[in-house]
């Protein structure tokens, strides 16, 4: 390997690690503020690449119906549950939560699919599509159990995943997409050439980390989060509703996840069942952050984005054996070097179980 | 009565499968087969996630690992496939060993997500490995022969199959109610009960972890050897998620549920098979939807599974009195020096950051001697248990137990060395029965292995054990009670089965963390009993409680903490003197 290559892969693996550390973000955001491991995160990356995708090449984005049929779900679960709850007076309020708003982006895109675009409100319709994606799921799927155990949530989400990348296939069909480029220029820095598009990657990293982090410190409602990431009983006592909390989370983690595939669209050709696998490494990356610190996913998504990256040089075929494979000595580190939270855990889940 | 009424039903079950071929058409035992193949996978996946809780969407991955070995080592080097069968054994118990020492000890969600990512990578390696035939597979795997006869048709490797799922399920079935399947069984619930029972929770985990690949490895090699094709899609991460709904639809914690799961899981898919590509051209699509949507489903409402939900409605099978055992349990050996303390603690400290929970205590504990431990909330007297039974280790100090230095020791092994403890919150396995909890307690008094628990060839040991198990029930009151379940029992009863739990390993030093806490007159008063006949028998006591009266009645000596220190240590008298401990305890004599 000569240094340019070297220098090359690292490019490479920084780009796709840059992803990771959003997408990993969006994980650890969701786990910390709800205890759900959600897998099928990497489905709706994959899902926001697609949807520009489709718009770009002027045919309906399969999104449209995937968030059609979430919100027809999850609309008549809501009307179900204050019916029985006989809270007739709090129907349209949730009639305008769960069907009218994440309607009308679909409505958008449906309305906006054939015609020229331009990149930028492709780009914000696409974003406003798959916001609700993400939310609809957890209503769906994870708010009727969410005092169940850490554990039956991670089994939970492996089964949304499994049934919504059957949707997708069916949503989006088989074919592979790559979008358009969102920049061709190409920067000489020292004796490296590194394309717009990777600067656009990094920079659009770090100022949602950025953000991210201003929310966290400087907003009531990041304090809720990070208050019910820290004791969700106590936050429950001095008056946070875990349910909003836990709608924003999945909010802003659907936001992350648009802006990733957005991000990864044109680097690579993505399927409609891609997106699991990017989720995957990102989760990979936040596994290495032991699930728990912000920093810590960062540089633990960045390297899996470096491994992957001189693992393809190696063996192109074995890059995702040895991406996934490197889990089992990261964890096994991990298992020595927090021998005693384990244990606590366990305890934990005891107590959930009796309650 | 019941017991003959469930042999019936095992005896009809069997004739009605044996008797399936002159039934069913061939397409149904076809059918049969993928069944028994999935529920020997499943019932790997039923002992480790639902009984000992370790989640894995990865049995995928091990069938797969059995099954291109048999085919790998039948097509390519042209064996034998009963050679192949120990290969496929070999190998997916290997890989099992090894991935489970890396993992097993990660808690909660980390292991699961750990098997996702593993389950990932073996198929990724089989996809790309050219001994293996890349993505396109093996094919011309020879059916197995059994001597002359080949089991070429789907009925003849239909009798093999159920065959084989019947003796593994009687197999697992006895392994559950021997020593170490019980060690099994009460994995589930948190590890500070399982290491106070001198049980290597670890080493259980993984033994389990061990047997659910070989069963994968198992139903892999019959998959490699009837489908006479095996491909990498064949063992995906979502093959591995649709063994995992087998085993939770079936009731992940029943034995039987994994046949039932995976009846069920075949069917549903059988028929989605049939129904679907009249809708939609995506019809393996929608299947995966439908899944998915069932799994949530199944998830929100009825968790338990099916095998539990019919249960529910018949009645309970009543367990066996033991019958008298021909030889007793060894006791455990004493130390011969009666003049040699039991416990000996110097200057033990515990920091817990800037606060010092334990600060250089020391004291001792007679052969026979029942000491009472008081001090106030706070005062450090849990922690200070918590460094004599080995859950904490202290930051400075020395902890003697008969002589030996057990300072660094984990808990399991100061318990095997014959201290036994009971809990503040009481620690119980609600799902097992009184008998078989105290049974737990003498695990570190037994010895028979998973193998022998198999076979039963342990029975006598088993005998004796239940023996003496009865016998510390009877001695704490609960002896006719013996097959209920103990989440049925009111607390203070509970107290009063741990109790029996401690006595049952024939500790040389018990250690009773607030065993009078919650109770109610009658039941302090059988306590207070109990503890009374202990002392006369000359078991030493190590006695934390709250209650001054049942204190002060009962105990040879106390040892006041508050704040951390020791403040007196004396007979109950001096200490009821003491101005010190009077005001610890009223904050100051009037």
């Amino acid at each position: 390997m000569t240094p340019e290559i070297a220098l090359l892969l690292a490019q490479d693996g920084i780009t796709t690690g840059a992803i990771y550390v959003l997408i990993a973000l969006g994980l650890v955001l969701i786990f910390l503020s709800t205890r759900v491991i959600f897998v099928p995160f990497g489905d709706v990356v994959g899902y926001a690449a697609l949807t520009l995708a489709a718009l770009q090449l002027k045919r309906t984005p399969g999104t449209v119906w995937l968030v059609l049929t979430l919100t027809a779900i999850a609309t008549v679960m809501e009307v179900h549950a204050l019916v029985r709850q006989h809270q007739i007076q709090r129907l349209p309020r949730a009639l305008f939560y769960y069907a009218v708003l994440p309607v009308v982006p679909a409505a958008a895109a449906w309305a906006a699919a054939g015609y020229d675009l331009p990149m930028w409100s492709a780009i914000l319709i696409t974003l406003a599509v798959v916001l609700p994606i993400s939310p609809l799921l957890y209503r769906v799927a994870f708010r009727p159990m969410a005092d169940a155990s850490v554990l039956v949530l991670l089994i939970v989400a492996v089964a949304v995943h499994f049934a919504m990348s059957g949707m997708a296939l069916i949503f989006f069909g088989p074919e592979g997409f790559r979008t358009q480029p969102l920049t061709r220029a190409f920067f000489n820095i020292g004796p490296m050439m590194v394309s717009g598009q990777s600067i656009l990657v990094m920079v659009s990293a770090a100022v949602f980390g950025l953000l991210l982090f201003v929310f966290f410190e400087h907003t009531l409602n990041g304090k809720a989060l990070r208050a019910t990431a820290v004791n969700r009983v106590g936050a429950r006592l001095v008056g946070i509703q875990l349910s909003t909390t836990a709608a924003t989370a999945f909010l802003l983690a659907s936001a992350l996840a648009g802006i990733s595939g957005i991000l990864i669209g044109p680097i690579a050709t993505l399927y409609y069942d891609s997106g699991f696998l990017i989720g995957l490494k990102a989760f990979v990356g936040a596994i290495i952050g032991g699930l728990v610190s912000y920093p810590a996913t960062i540089v633990g998504a960045l390297l899996v984005g470096l491994l992957e990256s001189y693992a393809s040089f190696w063996d192109s075929a074995m890059k995702e054996v040895i991406v996934f494979g490197s889990l089992i000595p990261i964890l096994l580190w991990q298992s020595f070097a927090t021998r005693t939270g384990v244990e606590e855990e366990i305890e934990e889940e005891e107590g959930e179980r009796q309650t | 009565m019941i017991r003959t009424r469930s042999s019936i039903a095992v005896i009809i079950a069997i004739a009605l499968l044996a008797l399936a071929p002159a039934l069913l058409g061939s397409f149904s035992i076809t059918l049969m087969n993928y069944i028994g193949i999935y529920a020997i996978a499943t019932l790997g996946l039923v002992l480790m996630t639902g009984i000992a809780g370790v989640t894995s969407f990865g049995q995928a991955a091990f069938i797969g690992i059995g099954a291109y070995a048999t085919a790998w080592y039948t097509v390519t080097l042209g064996g034998s496939p009963w050679i192949g069968l120990l290969l496929a054994l070999a190998l997916a118990g290997l890989a099992a060993a090894i991935l489970g020492a890396a993992t097993l000890r990660l808690g909660g969600h980390f292991l699961p997500l750990s098997t996702i990512a593993w389950g990932i990578a073996i198929y990724f390696l089989f996809g790309n490995s050219e001994t293996l035939g890349r993505y396109n597979g093996l094919s011309g795997i020879p059916a197995i022969a059994i001597g002359p006869i080949s089991l070429e048709s789907s009925i003849a490797i239909y009798f093999f199959i159920w065959a084989t799922l019947g003796a593994v399920m009687l197999l697992c079935r006895n392994l559950l109610d021997s020593r170490q399947g019980r060690a099994i069984r009460c994995l589930r619930g948190g590890t500070a009960l399982v290491e106070s029972l001198a049980i290597d929770s670890f080493r259980i985990r993984l033994a389990v972890f061990v047997l659910a690949a070989l069963l994968a490895g198992l139903s892999g090699w019959f998959y490699a050897h009837m489908q006479r094709y095996v491909g990498p899609i064949q063992f995906d991460i979502d093959a591995g998620i649709e063994l995992l709904l087998m085993a939770l639809v079936g009731g992940a914690s029943q034995i039987l549920g994994a046949v039932v799961g995976s009846t069920i899981v075949t069917l549903i898919k059988n028929v989605l098979q049939d129904v679907l590509p009249a809708v939609t051209t995506y019809s393996g699509q929608l299947e995966a939807v439908v899944f998915g949507v069932l799994f949530v489903i199944l998830l929100q409402k009825a968790r338990g599974g099916v095998v539990p939900l019919v249960r529910k409605y018949l009645p309970r099978a009543k367990q066996e009195i033991p019958l008298a055992a021909s030889a007793p349990l060894l006791r455990r050996a004493r130390s011969a020096q009666t003049a040699q303390a039991v416990l000996a603690i110097h200057g033990a400290t515990k920091r817990f950051g800037a606060l010092v929970a334990v600060n250089d205590v020391s004291f001792q504990v007679k052969p026979g001697e029942v000491l009472g431990l008081i001090g106030p909330n706070g005062a450090g007297k849990s922690t200070l248990l918590n460094l004599i039974t080995g859950v904490l280790k202290p930051n400075s100090g020395t902890i003697l137990f008969q002589g030996r230095n057990i300072t660094r020791l984990p808990p399991r092994h100061i318990a095997a060395a014959g201290m036994a403890r009971t809990f503040q919150h009481v620690k119980l396995r609600p799902h097992m029965t009184l008998l078989e909890n105290v049974l737990l307690g003498v695990y570190s008094r037994t010895h028979a292995g998973f193998l022998a628990g198999a076979l039963r060839l342990d029975r006598t040991e088993e005998a004796a054990a239940r023996i003496e198990a009865l016998h510390q029930l009877r001695r704490v009151g609960l002896g006719d009670r013996y097959g209920e379940l103990a989440g049925n029992l009111p607390l203070g009863r509970q107290r009063l089965l741990e109790v029996a739990r401690a006595l049952a390993a024939d500790p040389a030093l018990l250690v009773l963390d607030e065993p009078a806490a919650g109770l109610r007159r009658l039941e302090k008063q059988t306590l207070s009993d109990l503890l009374r006949d202990l002392r006369a028998e000359g078991m030493t006591i190590i006695l934390v409680e709250h209650d001054m009266e049942f204190v002060m009645n009962l105990v040879d000596r106390i040892v006041v903490m508050d704040f951390g220190i020791k403040l007196a240590d004396g007979l109950p008298a001096a200490i009821r003197a003491d101005e010190r401990v009077q005001e610890a305890y009223l904050g100051g004599v009037a």
